[in-house]
């Protein structure tokens, strides 16, 4: 029998309770456990991005994590971006083709928010190192800069 | 990003009331991008699902003595383990439904392996990790074989014979050609009477395509007697037809869902996950999924395949390159795949964007002890373009000259002859050359500012040249060479055939936008039968090629002066250009 245990923690606000396994990943957890299907597997390995989440505001890499560190912590996803209405974000990754297969948008979006979070006007060389974990087969990263990019520049002129 | 649309180029020819091109628009699919809702494979959640991990051969080359699974199967989480006898028909070759090739692969290898990380076994359980434990648990007897890792190695006598359906490490292509050829007037004398010889070797490497998104496929019964099947595959009839016969039932008993693909760019074309996703289920009864990890898409998912080229110029003072000679040596790992057709598209390609007069080329696909490699990108195409191009600054060097200034004199024009025996039309290398220069500030002379594609070419360059061949001898001017024996239509044309292909041409621009319908999702149920998304050259759909006839030797091309008489491709980007 696989050892199970109990593990709590919020997942975009909302408290969840799962059975993890012995030394299950945080990214198996919310995708096999809770069914939050945005974080993706691409490597298992810390190299890809494309699993992403934040703990607590920070961003990690959900395939190498451990589920049980996440225990009480605030988990947050791509699920939590958008309510009624897109996060910026989304709508300028929409505008500016800065998706095309899609399979590392979860992550790429995840790691922007949390930059604008900490810093609403980063410079290009910010946005870049922010996204700098972050893996894409498809783009070739400039469209998604841009599209950041024109969300800070939204930020400045409605910060102003 | 902006992109510069320069309407001054081929100003009279271009019609400007184009409603989509220029004009930025929304992906039809990304909303559930930036949501992450988009339906990848993987997003399918099913009761008990079981999960796949295979046992792999640590060798290159070795003979399967015993396979000892005891303590495998009593491992916690074990459902069942397959082996190549569990696969109604193992064997294959990915384009047998297109008849192009020999069945010369296993799903799970039984007598022997012949690259390393060939699957063996097919471990099902409760969980990865518990797949995982079983594959560790398996011992497995080989008796290693010599092995052979480069192309040259593997065609000389004596070799380790790969892939036993080729002995000789040669794919055969239509009529058992273990070469494609391609000749074009005669480059011996052309060579003797050339200012200057330049010669090259250029070796490149395998590539992986390293979708972030791995192969997979989760596979469920139905309870109308149906398998369900999610994949990533890039081309879902085509991984269904291979499921079909791999498995013997019949196709309308699968039913596969997929079109949400996380990068494929050829990866994704192999069926690599469904076949045994879907005997799992078979024998399990339940869903079963079946996933590479990434060190399993590096190591054993099909890159590019490796090439070896040997390039020989002859250069006249003047700049034109008189004389042409290729030959590539593909690798296409133990198996087939898809290399012996990257060869074909490879020889359609030759000598390059340009106006060589004496061209010689032949092109193997070679078995060799490695990872099979299939399509990637620009296949058949890129890694010769990485030679061709190489080989130019080389005779650029040679002769003293610019290195674009040398393109641009050799550049294909409008109406001249290709190797291949098509006339060339919407040619654009000039333009390219000229409108890139002009982005950099090089220097590029006055008369070659000037040229254009559109003159220059046809007259004398439209003829084909006497040629020289080695079965037939001297053919006179106007003649090409058939060397298709088959009857039947296959996935490609054979190059050197001259036969009258309808101008077909991209329909009439309508003057209104056209509504675009709302997309299906892709599944084989609902959508018809396609060849799959597998890059923008696709073939013509064999309808459009007119049976050869046996034993067609030779055939001649009309009498009298030769009018050009651009043909235009319906997958040419331009099509309408001279409409
Ligand atoms: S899947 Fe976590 S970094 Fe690649
Ligand atoms: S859009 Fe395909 S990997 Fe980024």
């Amino acid at each position: 029998m696989m050892v199970k245990k109990p593990l709590e923690f919020r997942l975009n606000g909302t408290e969840v309770a799962v059975f993890a396994d012995e030394a299950e990943n945080l990214l198996s957890v919310l995708r096999a456990k809770v069914g939050d299907l945005t974080p993706k597997y691409g490597c298992g390995q810390g190299g890809c991005g494309a699993c992403m989440v934040t703990i607590d505001g920070r961003t990690v890499l959900s395939c190498i994590t451990l589920a049980e560190t996440v225990a009480g912590a605030d988990v947050g996803t791509l699920a939590g971006l958008s309510g009624e209405r897109l996060d910026p974000l989304q709508e300028a990754f929409m505008d500016g083709f800065a998706a095309q297969c899609g399979y590392c948008t979860p992550g790429m979006i995840v790691a922007a928010r949390a930059l604008l979070q900490h810093n609403p006007t980063p410079d290009r060389d910010q946005i870049i190192e922010a996204i700098s974990d972050n893996i894409c087969r498809c783009t070739g990263y400039e469209p998604i800069i841009e599209a950041i990019q024109s969300v800070v520049a939204q930020e400045r002129a409605g910060g102003s | 990003m902006s992109v510069d649309f320069r309407k001054d180029i081929f100003a009279k020819e271009r019609d400007d009331n184009l409603n989509e091109i220029g004009k930025p628009t929304r992906r039809q699919d990304i909303l559930g991008h930036v949501t992450g809702r988009s339906p990848f494979f993987d997003d399918h959640r099913f009761d008990g699902l079981l999960h796949i991990k295979c046992v792999r051969s640590p060798h290159h080359h070795a003979r399967i003595r015993a396979i000892d699974t005891t303590r495998a199967e009593t491992m916690p989480g074990v459902v069942r383990i397959i082996r190549g006898s569990d696969v109604p028909v193992n064997l294959n070759t990915l384009l047998s439904l297109l008849d192009f090739g020999k069945d010369d692969e296993p799903v799970l290898a039984e007598s022997k392996v012949a690259y390393m990380g060939e699957p063996v076994l097919a471990i099902v359980a409760q969980s990865e990790a518990q797949a995982h434990e079983a594959v560790a648990a398996v011992r497995i007897d080989y008796e290693v074989l010599p092995h052979v890792l480069d192309v040259e190695e593997a065609i000389k006598p004596g070799a380790a014979v790969v892939n036993e359906t080729y002995p000789g490490n040669k794919f055969e292509f239509y009529g058992g050609n273990d070469h494609q050829k391609l000749r074009f007037g005669d480059v011996a004398p052309a060579f003797a009477r050339a200012d200057h010889i330049v010669e090259g070797r250029y070796q490149m490497a395998p590539i992986e395509q390293a979708p972030i998104e791995p192969n997979g496929a989760i596979a469920a019964p139905q309870t109308n007697d149906r398998y369900v099947c999610y994949t990533s595959t890039q081309g879902l009839f085509f991984s269904l037809g291979t499921v079909a016969k791999l498995l013997n039932v019949e196709s309308n008993r699968l039913h596969f869902i997929g079109g949400t693909v996380g990068g494929g760019f050829g990866g994704k074309v192999d069926s690599l996950c469904e076949p045994l996703a879907i005997l799992g289920a078979m024998l399990t009864g339940r869903a079963v999924r079946y996933v590479l990890d990434r060190a399993e898409e590096m190591q054993v998912s099909a890159p590019r395949s490796a090439e070896l080229w040997y390039v020989k110029d002859g250069l006249a003072a003047d700049g034109r390159i008189i004389a042409r000679q290729l030959t590539g040596y593909f690798d296409s790992g133990a198996y087939t795949r898809l290399t012996g057709y990257g060869v074909v598209k490879c020889i359609g390609h030759l000598p390059g964007p340009y106006t060589i007069p004496n061209v010689h080329s032949d092109a193997y696909c070679v078995y060799t002890n490695r990872t099979p490699a299939t399509a990637m990108r620009g296949f058949g195409v890129t890694a010769v373009d990485f030679a061709i191009e190489r080989q130019m600054d080389k005779g650029a060097r040679a002769l003293g000259m610019d290195p674009f200034e040398f393109r641009l004199i050799n550049a294909y024009r409008d109406g001249d002859m290709k190797a291949h025996r098509r006339l060339a039309g919407n040619c654009a290398l000039i333009e390219s050359i000229q409108a890139a220069a002009e982005r950099v500030d090089y220097p590029l002379g006055a008369e070659f500012r000037a040229m254009t594609s559109m003159s220059g070419g046809g007259g004398e360059r439209a003829l084909i040249p006497p040629t020289r061949t080695e079965r037939l001898g001297m053919l006179p001017a106007g003649t090409s060479t058939v060397e298709v024996k088959t009857t039947a239509p296959g996935l490609v044309p054979q190059f050197g055939v001259d036969l009258p292909v309808p101008a077909t041409g991209l329909p009439a621009p309508s003057p209104t936008p056209t509504p675009v319908p709302a997309p299906k999702a892709p599944e084989t149920r609902a959508t018809t039968y396609d060849y799959g998304a597998s890059g923008l050259s696709a073939p013509p759909a064999p309808k459009e090629v007119p049976p050869a006839t046996e034993p067609a030797a030779l055939t001649k091309s009309q009498p009298g002066p030769v009018t050009p008489k651009p043909r235009y491709s319906r997958y040419s980007s331009l099509g309408n250009r001279r409409r």
